[in-house]
């Protein structure tokens, strides 16, 4: 190997860079839109699983459009956000809940006694999903996020129009170990949750995950899910993010406002 | 022809990079917990270090001794990004599920192993087969470890059912031991001492 002069090494490593950077670059111009649909798509499948929906490879995006209508919430108010005051950042399509929960402006930070859900921020606003059948609203998609084991794992929750019955639970993004914690994903123990009762008469949150099975034959079955076995962990955390989302420092404020909507 | 057949054959058994060189150890237990993800990543791999070694290769007269690693690690750092975003564009799902170890194949030490020590000194032809064979070692490593972990941890193979588990059920109890990462290490010790068995001028001399 030769022991090129200063001019010339420095030369190479610059030639190096640039060949490198344009070849990067343009990699990942190039894709990007290919890839914003992926993750576009990958959200909106989450989206229809969990408000039950059936959809095939071919009519996502139809399934979507005609049955899902987004709409934009203040977290603290419960109020729907008017459509006016939505802006480049406070986007229905572009929401991105990391990046608000991060941002001062959108963010807020969860005081660490009411924080059981592990995440330390939120966003101050939220994109929730009315299913709509034969226009009337049917069931209501709610974005959840919460600390499992190892990750923080993203998901929706879908509630009844009555505001009290589960219909079905997703996780689209998190790192659980796989057959253990990852079991959230197994469509068998994401049925468990369907017809669930969130909240006792009085509203307050219910819902449970137990370590073990549930006692069918007990009165307040309807209130517990079954625990994975072998990822206690990761079960007390799906537990503690659908207690603290569902509870008032999550949808609290938008559920009351929306019963009075629903149910006058 | 010969030669190049040569290069290729011999990294999959006699010079496996895993079991001989024990080197790429971390991917090797991080991604093998299901084939699909192994096998994303044993193509990304095999990719990777065709290409750097071929890169490496064909600039090898011009790269200063001094910067040499530098150089290599740019252009192997640049062949990974693109690798991925490849995988994000075209199987979003299985890059969803292999995370961080994607961009990790930087720091894989067959990669930058191989273009040291072959990618250097010869000329391109010769150092993609190389890179083509070390990669298809690693893939059969990886390929081997996925398969016996995903098969008893899961009852699976590529996500098809084989073994219907108890919790389906079925009458297999998975092993929960196969989804974590020690297992890993056991199943490529046993796969390292089958290995030595059946090519015994592998062992060392006492």
């Amino acid at each position: 190997m030769p022991d090129a002069s200063v001019k010339k090494t420095i030369f190479v490593a610059l030639g190096v860079c640039l060949v490198c950077s344009i070849l990067v670059s343009s990699a990942a111009v190039s894709m990007r839109s290919a890839q914003e649909q992926n993750k576009r798509l990958d959200r909106i499948t989450n989206i229809l699983e969990a408000g039950g929906l059936p959809f095939t490879d071919k009519n996502v995006k139809i399934t979507y459009e005609t049955r899902i209508r987004p709409m934009m919430i203040d977290l603290g108010t419960g109020e729907t956000v008017p459509e006016q005051s939505l802006n480049e950042i406070l986007n229905i399509e572009a929401f991105d809940i990391k990046s608000m929960a991060n941002s001062v402006e959108y963010g807020r930070s969860i005081a660490p006694d009411r924080d059981i859900a592990n995440i330390t921020r939120m966003p101050a606003y939220m994109v929730v999903y009315l299913v709509i059948e034969n226009d009337r609203p049917e069931k209501i998609i709610l974005p959840i996020y919460g600390k499992g084991l190892w990750s923080t794992m993203y998901g929706f929750i879908a509630l009844d129009k009555d505001l009290t019955t589960i219909k079905g639970i997703t996780f689209y993004d998190h790192a659980e170990t796989p057959g253990l914690g990852g079991e959230i994903d197994n469509p068998r123990w994401k049925n468990i949750w369907k017809d669930k009762q969130a909240f006792d008469i009085n509203r307050n949150v219910k819902i449970s995950v137990v370590k073990g099975m549930v006692d069918q034959s007990a009165p307040d079955s309807q209130y517990g899910v079954d625990g994975i076995t072998g990822a206690t962990l990761t079960s007390r955390g799906v537990d503690n993010t659908v207690k603290f989302w569902l509870g008032n420092n999550g949808y609290g404020p938008f559920l009351k406002k929306l019963m009075g909507e629903f149910h006058g | 022809m010969g030669k190049y057949k040569n290069l290729i054959y011999a990294p999959i058994f006699e010079k496996n990079p895993v079991a001989v060189q024990v080197l790429g150890l971390c991917s090797a237990l991080a991604v093998t917990t299901r084939l699909e993800t192994a096998l994303a990543m044993a193509l990304a791999v095999t990719t990777v270090i065709a290409f750097s070694n071929l890169t490496v290769s064909l600039i090898r007269a011009h790269i200063p001794g001094s910067i040499r690693i530098i150089v290599e690690m740019v252009i192997i750092a640049s062949l990974v990004i693109i690798v991925d975003q490849i995988l994000k564009t075209y199987a979003y799902q299985t890059s969803k599920q292999m995370s961080v170890f994607v961009g990790l194949i930087i720091t894989n030490c067959i990669v930058l192993g191989r273009a040291e020590a072959v990618a250097l000194k010869n000329p391109p032809a010769i150092s993609f087969a190389d890179g083509i064979g070390n990669g298809l070692g690693y893939s059969i490593m990886l390929l081997s470890v996925a398969f016996f972990r995903e098969l008893l941890g899961s009852g699976t193979l590529f996500g098809f059912t084989i073994l219907p588990v108890t919790s389906e059920g079925g009458w297999y109890m998975p092993n929960g031991l196969f989804l974590l990462a020690p297992s890993g290490f056991i199943i490529v010790g046993l796969l390292i001492w089958a290995l030595r068995t059946w090519k015994p001028e592998l062992r060392e001399r006492e």
